[in-house]
């Protein structure tokens, strides 16, 4: 008698659901790889302390092509203490970094706004480098119904 | 077309708020057209803004920036004089435009 189900295709058939099930979870990780390296590119293997940067982005976004940011640094920008350079990034847009941006003591005030584009929901991270080489970040999860058409 | 916000005058050490918007498509080059060919990337890649010949802030944009640019910052005001505003794009086009600043009496 034939059995209806035969062990190597049992097999066969578990080791495909198996992997089936596990690629989401290696392309969140290849996303967060990616993600890391845009920042490691611009800020070096440093620390990033989740402190001092503030990320404002409304929670939820209808229009993915235009986004408001706002990213406030709590910094005196005085010529002693001050921020050098803030970058911002988001994991699911084809190109991690969206903005690279320079203070100077000049600034004032370490306080910025754009508006960005984002390739469906995702997170969104702001990381701000001292001048004394000090890194903070802030990220924050962003859902966007309609993505910017960018993929 | 550029358009800035910026205070005609302000007191001396005050910082001011200023707002720098440039018309443009900020083209992502990852859409296609209806023939199904990508549209070329064209996106304004630099933006600078000098007080007189000193740079107070300035940043790199990719794709990501939405088009029309619109940029909000702040820069101390020492003395009077003039803040010079430059964008460029990746073709090495240039778009420029300046605002000079009082010190309130």
């Amino acid at each position: 008698m034939k059995s209806p189900i035969n062990r190597r295709q049992l097999l066969k058939q578990s080791a495909a659901a198996v992997s089936v099930l596990c690629l989401p979870v290696k392309a969140w990780a290849s996303r967060q790889d990616r993600l890391q390296k845009a920042i490691e590119s611009r800020f070096g293997p440093a620390i990033r302390a989740q402190d001092r940067v503030a990320l404002k982005i409304p929670a939820l976004t209808e229009n993915g092509y235009s986004v408001p940011v706002e990213i406030r640094v709590d910094s005196p920008m005085t010529s002693e203490d001050y921020v050098q350079a803030i970058g911002l990034f988001a994991e699911e847009n084809p190109i991690s970094e969206i903005a690279w941006m320079e203070l100077t003591p000049e600034s004032g005030r370490a306080l910025v706004k754009t508006r960005i584009r984002l390739a469906g929901s995702q997170h969104v991270v702001a990381a701000a480098k001292m001048n004394d080489g000090r890194v903070f970040e802030a990220r924050v999860f962003a859902i966007v119904t309609l993505a910017a058409c960018v993929i | 077309m550029i358009r800035i916000s910026i205070p005609q005058s302000a007191d001396l050490g005050e910082v001011i708020e200023i707002k720098a918007m440039l018309q443009h498509p900020m083209e992502s080059g990852y859409r296609r057209d209806e023939m199904g060919r990508t549209i070329p990337r064209d996106i304004v890649a630099h933006f600078s803004c000098r007080f007189e010949s000193q740079v107070v802030f300035k940043t790199d944009w990719g794709p990501g920036v939405a088009a029309n640019p619109l940029l909000t910052f702040f820069a101390r005001v020492n003395r009077a004089g003039t803040f010079y505003f430059e964008w460029r794009d990746l073709q090495g086009e240039t778009f420029k435009t300046e605002r000079t600043i009082e010190i309130n009496r």
